[in-house]
């Protein structure tokens, strides 16, 4: 294993809190890179801008999360580092922010989906204990905010709009929906930052998130699959192929110039 | 991908309360929602405004450029109309 310091591979952090933190900023991190794929490829000059702005708000994100896991525990020499240079299994993004672009009614729903879910943690972060988490959380939550409006107002217009639009949207539901459960899963170590005061428990807004989904897809004429097995892994290291895809582009100038500066 | 779905709206943006909207550009859209929304997107991306308007380009009533001798060139010569011989007090920052 290659241990110089401008290289972190394989490790992850050994406090939940810190794992916790790290998980924020790379689902932030992994979409936003998702998203920047499409800068020059939306189907229209105003959606690419749109579509850049999401992806922008959400490496902004990203970069002061990855300042922060820094501060709980210093696991590189900066955040650059931390963000670009680990192993596709050291990654703790959820499933869901990897899945690829395959068309726009795929983009939008996975950014209705993440966002609504997005805006329930982070409410949740409004009254933690690290207060620099709480500020970074309500300096996002007006992101998120215009994020779910213009992926709420696409799912509906696509869903409830031709028979091609209508069609996509529901391809993209019966492919996104099994990675909507891990979203709201507590596993131990979101467990033990929220026994540390870190965040209340977010998790028992899944029913509340579900109904809100539902009904909105219900407007925009979709169901989501019936007796979906849930996905699930993204936040312990089990990555997807689709994330090593991200990787080979993302982390591709960090590798090849080690601590290079922009 | 331009087509019958897509329409052209003029956007208007104001910097801050006080001022008036001024025209920033355009943009295209389904509908009124969109458009505020790609307008967002497109024109305060560098914290240009507080308040935006837009319209249909179709619904903006122009005057004919042709005409533009007999509308305009009046005003031309008729610089006791501008109030260029009064000084402007400090402190005034919007005239």
């Amino acid at each position: 294993m290659n241990s110089s310091p401008n290289f972190i591979g394989a490790m992850i952090p050994a406090k939940p809190e810190t794992n916790f933190v790290l998980r924020c900023a790379d689902n932030a991190m992994i979409l936003g890179q998702r998203l920047s794929e499409m800068c020059g490829h939306a189907p229209e000059l105003e959606l690419d801008l749109a579509l850049t702005n999401i992806s922008l708000d959400l490496i902004g994100q990203a970069g002061l999360l990855y300042d922060h896991v820094q501060t709980l525990e210093k696991l590189a020499p900066n955040a650059d580092v931390l963000a670009l240079t680990r192993d596709q299994n050291a990654y703790l993004n959820c499933l869901l922010v990897a899945q690829p672009n395959v068309d726009f009614a795929h983009i939008v729903l996975r950014q209705y989906l993440f966002s609504t879910f997005q805006k329930r943690q982070y409410e949740a972060l409004l009254s933690s204990s690290d207060e620099t988490l709480a500020a970074i959380a309500e300096k996002s939550l007006k992101e998120i905010a215009y994020h779910i409006r213009f992926a709420k107002d696409w799912v509906l217009r696509l869903g409830d709009g031709t028979e091609d639009s209508h069609e996509r949207m529901a391809d993209a539901l019966d492919c996104l929906w099994r990675y909507s459960g891990e979203l709201f899963e507590k596993d131990s170590v979101l467990a033990a930052a929220i026994d540390a005061g870190l965040l209340t428990d977010f998790t028992d807004k899944y029913e509340a998130w579900q109904i809100e989904v539902v009904a909105l897809l219900a407007e925009a004429t979709l169901t989501p699959p019936d007796d979906t097995h849930m996905l699930k892994g993204g936040y312990q290291g089990h990555q997807e192929d689709h994330l090593g895809h991200i990787l080979t582009d993302m982390q591709y100038m960090q590798l090849k110039y080690p601590s290079l500066q922009w | 991908m331009q087509s019958d779905n897509w329409f052209l709206y003029e956007v208007f943006i104001r910097s801050k309360n006080g001022m008036a909207h001024k025209h920033a550009g355009s943009v295209h859209a389904q509908d009124a929602e969109t458009a505020i929304l790609s307008a967002r997107d497109l024109y305060t991306r560098r914290g240009e405004a507080s308040s935006l308007w837009i319209i249909r380009s179709k619904d903006i009533i122009a005057s004919d450029p042709a005409e533009s001798g007999e509308l305009y060139d009046p005003a031309d010569d008729k610089i006791y109309r501008h109030p260029t011989f009064y000084s402007v007090p400090d402190g005034v920052k919007n005239m």
